[in-house]
């Protein structure tokens, strides 16, 4: 296992530019000396080739011997150029060159690749004896290019430069790499150093933090700087999660109380009905009368629990595929045809009232059952106050969207409670005389949430009205 | 009528075999998936009751494979699973009907009776006939006795389903779904407030009850 510090992103990343910086360098050094080497063999050809214009004009000027002449000054120069004549047959005659390549002398011209020679004066192993051609010659390694030139009278004139040794351009090329790479290696070790131990720094500072929530502080946030770099932009992003997992947990928990004190009541009159239904000497109508009732009960309760289950899914999120066209015109239609009847048995006016339609993107049976929750309530609560008790669903376009409200004249809710009212299990005090879960606003309101929208409640003179708000791009544009 | 319960939860599944035999019917058992798969490929089932989570094999996967070799014993998909999008995906696996866990065992009966008859010439009637009442689903007409009883077409569908399930309980929300074509759980009555209108609109006047209420399940059409 590798140490800490070296498993971290800083020091891969690190070690990844370095390969890669490397590469670079390799190439623009391999690069440069080509460029150099071809560059320098340029200017030795021209050099050579003035040489030989020159000799080719005293050759001109004064044939043979004033070429011979100065050939012989030209060798004798220090760091002179390589200078030969020779017969027809290859004999060397003059020049500073004791021994050459065989077949340098047969052709014209450029000599197609360098070639091994040896200058009078470098005391080789076989030196005194005059030119012969052999393997020797390889030994001292001197590598040279030239020019060739055939005289009119048959003998052979070269012109040429000693490459120098090949061994120093490789140095060159060898330090300056070994200079790159040093320093790119101290550059990364620097970065490492400075930007791997900044991360581990923060990192641990966040995993330090998220222990401690993992260890139940749900409280506990993670350390942002305010320097909005990527860990702060990712620490922040972390806790608006954990805020709304601690919202989740709290409201979980709040839940659980408030199941636990709402199903109590229910069941235990189911137990009691039960108790006392075994313990009485009744007849057999009673007891199927008992068992009926202990049906109805646990219908109810079933009922509960489903609204129950249903809220935390709607919580748990909004999925598009569970969602098609709804024509809103038409949900309300059915729903307020729905509960016509009822509100007519219970003396309230039940109406609707489209204007346009609307067509939007959303879950059919969950706004249906939005609103029927939303209607049921109304004309529960309208029921027998006042003169004409009247409940109104609406249609409407407004500048943000859909809104279908549903209006009554009833008793309303004090403006302090509409939050309230669509939490959980909650039933204000006037409602606590009613049947019903209590569920039914916190049902619709987790509906519109899931639809990105949102529940209104706002008081009216005298009257409660509920507002669906669907957002505009939940809208599906049709053409009118 | 021969039932295929599939289902994991042997508690459940022993109290389901129990309740169904004691309202007359045979049914089989088989506690995870593959078991259930090679029953209903071999015996001849009515109706299967499938647990969408099971053992070995997921219940959908099930229903799809014995669809895809051609069984077509009507299939009524028991979740526990909430309703937001579950029942969609049941239906179209293959499952003829969807009830969410915890259900009625009232409302299990009638939809298994319902799902039995499916297909049945019943079905392609075009005139219902229960006791002296007549419903003509072309002319769009009801009569009691040979005297036309005006209805909303709303009622008229309620009488259709109705008709349609003569002698068979039908639940409430059965007809939500069916005649409404809703599939959420309405709070108050208000599927009883449209049956007792349409129970006025038929009975009033007349000796014999026809639509009966079924305590602690729902409604049913019948003579006498």
């Amino acid at each position: 296992m590798l140490p800490a510090v070296l498993r971290t992103t800083a020091a891969r990343l690190t070690a990844m530019f370095m390969v890669l910086f490397a590469l670079c360098a390799g190439v623009l050094v391999f690069y440069m000396s080509t460029l150099s080497v071809s560059m320098l063999t340029a200017q030795t050809q021209e050099t050579i080739a003035e040489e030989m214009q020159s000799l080719a004009r005293a050759y001109q000027r004064g044939s043979l011997p004033a070429l011979v002449r100065f050939v012989e000054t030209r060798s004798r120069q220090p760091g002179a150029n390589l200078y030969l004549l020779a017969d027809v047959n290859g004999r060397i005659l003059s020049g500073n060159v004791d021994s050459i390549e065989p077949g340098v002398l047969e052709a014209d011209g450029w000599t197609p690749r360098p070639f091994a020679y040896r200058r009078y004066g470098d005391r080789g192993s076989a030196v005194s004896p005059p030119p012969v051609e052999g393997a020797e010659i390889q030994a001292t390694g001197h590598q040279a290019v030239a020019l060739v030139l055939r005289l009119p009278n048959q003998m052979i004139l070269l012109v040429g430069r000693d490459l120098g040794e090949p061994q120093i351009v490789r140095d060159i090329v060898n330090r300056s790499l070994i200079l790159a790479f040093g320093m790119m290696g101290i550059g990364a070790a620097v970065i490492w150093f400075f930007v791997g131990r900044r991360a581990l720094r923060r990192i641990d500072t966040v995993s330090e933090a998220s222990r401690r929530i993992m260890g139940g502080d749900l409280t506990g946030r993670l350390p942002v700087n305010g320097s909005g770099d990527e860990f702060d932009r990712l620490s922040e992003n972390l806790n608006v999660m954990l805020a709304r997992i601690a919202r989740l947990n709290d409201g979980l928990k709040q839940v659980s109380d408030n199941i636990a004190h709402d199903l109590k009541t229910p069941l235990t009159r189911l137990r009691n009905r039960a108790e006392v239904a075994l313990a009485g000497d009744l007849e057999e109508k009673d007891y199927r009368e008992a068992l009926e009732a202990t049906i109805s009960e646990s219908d109810q309760l079933i009922r509960t629990f489903n609204a129950i289950l249903m809220i935390s899914r709607l919580e748990a999120g909004y999925s598009s595929e569970q969602t098609v066209p709804v024509d809103l015109a038409r949900t309300v239609a059915d729903v307020v045809e729905l509960y016509e009847p009822v509100a007519e048995e219970l003396g309230v006016l039940i109406e609707a009232s489209v204007q346009g339609d609307a067509t939007i993107t959303a879950n059919r049976e969950l706004v249906a059952q939005a609103l029927s929750n939303i209607v049921d309530n109304a004309i529960k609560y309208s029921a027998g106050s006042g003169e004409a008790p009247r409940v109104l669903v609406s249609l409407r376009r407004s500048d943000d969207g859909v809104a279908v409200e549903v209006a009554d004249n009833g008793p309303g809710i004090p403006e302090d409670d509409h939050d309230r009212a669509t939490e959980r299990f909650v039933r204000l005090e006037r409602s606590r005389s009613q049947p019903g879960s209590g569920l039914g606003l916190s049902l619709a309101k987790a509906v519109m949430e899931f639809h990105r929208g949102r529940l209104e409640l706002s008081g009216r003179n005298p009257g409660l009205s509920v507002k669906m708000i669907f957002r505009e791009d939940s809208r599906i544009n049709e053409q009118r | 009528m021969k039932i295929l319960l599939i289902e994991d939860d042997r508690e459940a599944a022993e109290y389901l075999q129990k309740a169904l035999s004691e309202a007359g019917h045979n049914a089989h058992v088989a506690h995870d998936g593959d078991t259930g798969y090679q029953l209903a490929l071999e015996g001849s089932y009515d109706v299967l009751v499938v647990d969408r989570m099971l053992p070995q094999r997921d219940g959908l996967s099930v229903i799809s494979g014995l669809r895809a070799r051609d069984i077509k014993t009507p299939v009524l998909i028991l979740s526990a699973l909430g309703e937001v999008d579950d029942r969609v995906t049941g239906l179209r696996a293959g499952g003829d009907d969807y009830l969410t866990k915890p259900y009625a065992f009232t409302e299990l009966l009638a939809r298994v009776e319902v799902l039995e008859r499916r297909g049945s010439p019943r079905e392609v009637e075009t005139v219902y006939r229960v006791g002296d009442l007549e419903l003509d689903r072309l002319s769009h007409t009801v009569k009691r006795a040979g005297n036309e009883i005006p209805l909303q077409p709303r009622e008229f569908r309620l009488l259709e389903y109705l008709m349609r399930h003569a002698g068979q309980v039908v639940t409430r929300t059965m007809l939500l779904e069916n005649v409404w074509d809703y599939h959420f759980d309405p709070q108050t009555n208000v599927i009883d407030v449209h049956v007792s209108r349409l129970r006025s609109k038929i009975e009033k006047g007349y000796e014999t009850p026809v639509l009966h209420t079924v305590r602690g399940a729902g409604y049913m059409l019948k003579a006498g």
